[in-house]
């Protein structure tokens, strides 16, 4: 089919302007942050000391993001896929709303759901000063996601059909689940897990308003650095968290290639 | 309706980007009035053509396409009056019957007093006068064709372009809608060039049919003369079961290398008479009864028989060929 | 069917979680909005929808969302549609993964690649000086809260889009064309309402998405009036615990309730075809 000209050229001009927009700043921000000094320029020098003073001031917050992201990733595989089998499982009505409801975490701002938590679950001390608060939000943010890529793999495999053909020869229940299931899910299970540690590691609305002095996540740093220090340093940090980011994203990205369903990633990091 | 005019492709080839030859240059000219049916297997260019001649896809360089005498191949598809019926027949799901078979004129300006009016008579034509207003995910298979169809000719195209019009359906309704589109082609007198891969379906519709293979023409000409006087193999393969037997009792028997026919020019006899065969399958069909035999050297073939025809698997039988034609 | 009942036990923890850490936590808020906060004679919610200052605030977010969601959408169209359809585009895979590289960025990051693209030390100004001397700063008011909503909401909006553009069968298109209809008239006969769905179902995550964004606002400066400071501020600022529930509330239930709607109709449509 011919293309109009007007509608290739208004597509080119439109794709070149918004990916301008999308990578422009990034690119400030991965020069800022190797610049000695970035008001007088790219001709003060390149340097990596930036890099250095961001390790010495927040390493601990980039271990502790990991470790929350580890957790995170551990609790939702382990309840989000035994839900995702049971939503596939069950595709009638209480299934899309069980399904709607574990969704609401994300639709409502996370704001809403850090104050509900810190109201009813505030006042036990041990969990308000721990990082396992920061984990439950972590959490409730992320098992949306682990399920719909799970059930996504789940429905591409057809696998009630091979969990009742496994059911016939036999196997018994706990076994269709680990022998059958799990393996049938993976590239959905790997797909989840790859969105969740993506998400954890970036999640601010939440952890802002969960987190203490001595539970600071990588996010909560970024924040207190873009406020309190210099631009470079601040740059330097982002410059960090985007390496972090970069291997997840190639990842998902890879998978989302090899997979037949394409378009969009389903992630949307909390803004 | 307007005059019928004529389409005339001179050295029209088509290669895609990657360098694929999809045509090899053709020329064709269709008479005005006439129905041409462009036959062929899937991938064998039919298509292409087709979508040559409405536009959508442009000529190599050199190629020339003609309306009559109007030149259209630097006319982009929106202006070259042709009417199309796509393959799965591309109807606009958000706008109902009416909707789809007056969008043309809506585009020319028609006012929708007039609008009503041609749409009601094109459905008149199609035999949908009652479904006007449906959805077209309300349609049967059958009624979206006629839809299709009404859609195509309702803004009184210069040339009518079909492109598999009929495969869609199952083939109870496609044998119906055969006849009904036939009579419907005769009654509007137009141009119409119609793709399609169903040899019979191609025989019933084209006044002539151009029989096509790996982007090449390889015959064009009526069906009867395309059935009786094939020009290759193909052709005669295409149109038809082709049998062929060669060598040791053909030679003795006939006094030639080799004989080619179809099922239903074979007779079979008690054995005496013609070529000596065993009958190894029975197939009851209804209106005949489908034999496979082989000969005494192994060579296999098919012969159509009378439903009274009493020979048994294992039977031996001879077989004689009537309309025998040299290979 | 009873057989298969006997899984349902194993979405048991799941469920617990969802209840225990978000829905009873949720109603509890619900209740808090309802006490009448210190020193005042109505409860928090009457409060919220009485006194200017906060609707300010909620029409103000709901205004900039609107703005975001539209522009967002009107951009999406052209760079979704163009890369769906030219699928052979030289440097287009690692076009594509720039473009969706962004969807990672948590708010915080998206504010401060505002503020170096048009703070006070960021490009725009410097440009700015250069060419006409004056200054030229968006990012510390609603202007740099507009670009960084856009910046988080093009690259949600683009994927969904190009699905759905590539979902459209090129033959309506073809067939609209050999009707006589001009590139224009295709876009707005057939294409346009092909893909009414799916930029119902964008733009409702667009405004969802931007109505409760907290992390961008937070980097850009706590004076920009939108509702998710404002909670902040009760909550932290001003130790109003009622009022900051009353606002969650109504804020989670609007986000809410329009990505409810917009996805039962875009869910319709898609039956409708």
């Amino acid at each position: 089919m011919r293309h109009s000209r007007f509608d290739t050229r208004l597509g080119l001009t439109a794709t070149l302007a918004v990916a301008a927009l999308l990578i422009g700043p990034v690119l400030l921000s991965v020069t800022a942050g190797v610049t000695r000094n970035y008001f007088v320029g790219l001709s003060s020098g390149l340097t990596l000391d930036w890099i250095v003073q961001v390790w010495d001031l927040y390493a601990d917050t980039i271990w502790r993001s990991y470790g929350v992201a580890l957790a995170t990733l551990a609790i939702t595989t382990i309840i989000g896929v035994p839900a995702a089998w049971v939503l596939t499982l069950f595709p009638g009505r209480l299934s899309r709303l069980l399904e709607e409801l574990l969704t609401l975490p994300v639709a409502v701002p996370g704001l809403a759901t850090a104050l509900a938590l810190i109201v009813s679950w505030g006042s036990v001390g041990w969990l308000r000063s721990s990082v396992a608060f920061i984990v439950i939000g972590h959490v409730l943010f992320t098992l949306p996601f682990m399920v719909r890529a799970v059930r996504a793999g789940m429905q591409g495999a057809d696998l009630v059909v091979l969990d009742e053909a496994a059911a016939t020869l036999g196997a018994s229940r706990r076994r269709r689940f680990f022998d059958i299931i799990v393996p049938a899910a993976r590239s959905g299970i790997v797909t989840g897990a790859l969105t969740v540690v993506t998400l954890s590691i970036g999640e601010f609305n939440l952890t802002w308003l969960l987190h203490t002095p001595l539970t600071k996540t990588l996010p909560v740093g970024l924040a207190d650095s873009y406020a309190s220090m210099r631009l470079e340093v601040a740059s330097a940090y982002t410059l960090v968290f985007l390496l972090m980011l970069l291997p997840l994203m190639v990842g998902l990205q890879w998978i989302a290639a090899r997979s037949t369903r394409h378009g969009g990633l389903g992630l949307g990091a909390s803004t | 309706m307007t005059h019928p005019l004529t389409i005339r492709l001179d050295n029209c080839a088509k290669t895609w980007p990657d360098g694929t030859r999809a045509l090899a240059p053709l020329n064709l000219s269709i008479d005005a009035g006439e129905t041409l049916a462009l036959l062929g297997p899937s991938g064998c260019g039919k298509t292409t053509l087709l979508r040559m001649i409405c536009g959508l896809e442009s000529a190599d360089e050199g190629g020339r396409i003609r309306f009559g005498d109007d030149d259209v191949t630097q006319v982009a598809p929106e202006a070259r009056g042709v009417g199309v019926v796509f393959q799965g027949y591309a109807l606009f799901p958000n706008m109902n019957v009416a909707g789809n078979v007056g969008y043309g004129l809506k585009i020319r300006g028609v006012d929708a007093a007039s609008r009503r009016r041609r749409v009601a008579e094109m459905l008149e034509l199609v035999e949908l006068g009652a479904l006007a207003e449906r959805r077209i995910d309300q349609l049967s298979g059958g009624q979206r064709q006629r839809v299709a169809l009404a859609r195509a000719i309702a803004i009184e195209p210069r040339v009518l372009l079909l492109d598999e019009p009929l495969t869609a359906l199952d083939a109870r309704l496609r044998q119906q809608l055969r006849v009904d589109l036939a009579k419907l082609l005769k009654t509007l007198g137009i141009t119409c060039v119609i793709v399609t891969h169903d040899q019979e379906e191609a025989m019933m519709l084209g006044d002539r049919v151009a029989v096509m293979s790996a982007g090449r023409l390889e015959q064009l000409g009526a069906p009867e003369t395309l059935y009786r006087d094939p020009a290759s193999p193909f052709v005669a393969d295409f149109l038809g079961t082709l049998c062929r037997l060669e060598g040791g009792e053909v030679a003795t028997r006939h006094g030639v290398a080799a004989l080619t026919f179809r099922p239903h020019e074979v007779e079979l006899a008690p054995p005496g008479r013609g070529l000596p065969a065993r009958v190894q399958a029975r197939f009851f069909l209804g209106s005949h009864i489908r034999f496979e035999l082989t000969l005494a050297d192994g060579q296999r073939f098919t012969a159509l028989a009378a439903p009274d025809a009493i020979w048994q698997p294992g039977d031996t039988v001879s077989a004689l060929i009537e309309q025998a034609r040299v290979a | 069917m009873g057989r298969r009942r006997a899984w349902l036990v194993i979405a048991a923890p799941a469920v617990v979680l969802f209840l225990a850490f978000w829905l009873l936590p949720m109603a509890k808020l619900a209740g808090i909005g309802a006490a009448t906060p210190q020193g005042m004679d109505a409860s928090a919610y009457w409060l919220v929808v009485t006194q200017p200052r906060y609707w300010q605030s909620l029409i103000n977010t709901v205004a900039l969302s609107l703005g975001a969601t539209l522009a967002t959408l009107v951009i999406a169209l052209p760079v979704s549609r163009f890369l769906a359809r030219h699928p052979d585009f030289p440097g287009r895979r690692v076009l594509m993964s720039l473009l969706l590289f962004p969807l990672a960025f948590p708010g915080v990051v998206v504010g401060f690649l505002v503020i170096l693209a048009t703070g006070r030390q960021g490009v725009l100004n410097t440009l700015s000086k250069a060419l006409s001397g004056d200054p030229m700063v968006l990012a510390y008011g609603m202007a740099g809260l507009f670009i960084g909503y856009l910046y988080f909401l093009l690259p949600r909006t683009i994927g969904v889009l190009m699905t759905a553009v590539e979902g459209i069968d090129k033959h309506w298109l073809e067939a609209a064309q050999t009707l006589g209809a001009s590139p224009w008239r295709r876009f707005v006969d057939i294409e346009l309402p092909a893909l009414t769905g799916a930029l119902t179902a964008a733009g409702a995550m667009c405004f969802a998405t931007a109505m409760g964004a907290f992390g961008t606002v937070f980097t850009l400066g706590t004076r920009i009036d939108v509702l998710p400071i404002t909670i902040y501020d009760e909550f932290t600022n001003y130790a109003n615990l009622p009022v900051a529930a009353a606002l969650s509330v109504v804020l989670g239930l609007a986000t809410w309730a329009v990505l409810y709607v917009a996805n039962s109709l875009a869910a319709r449509t898609a039956r409708g075809n």
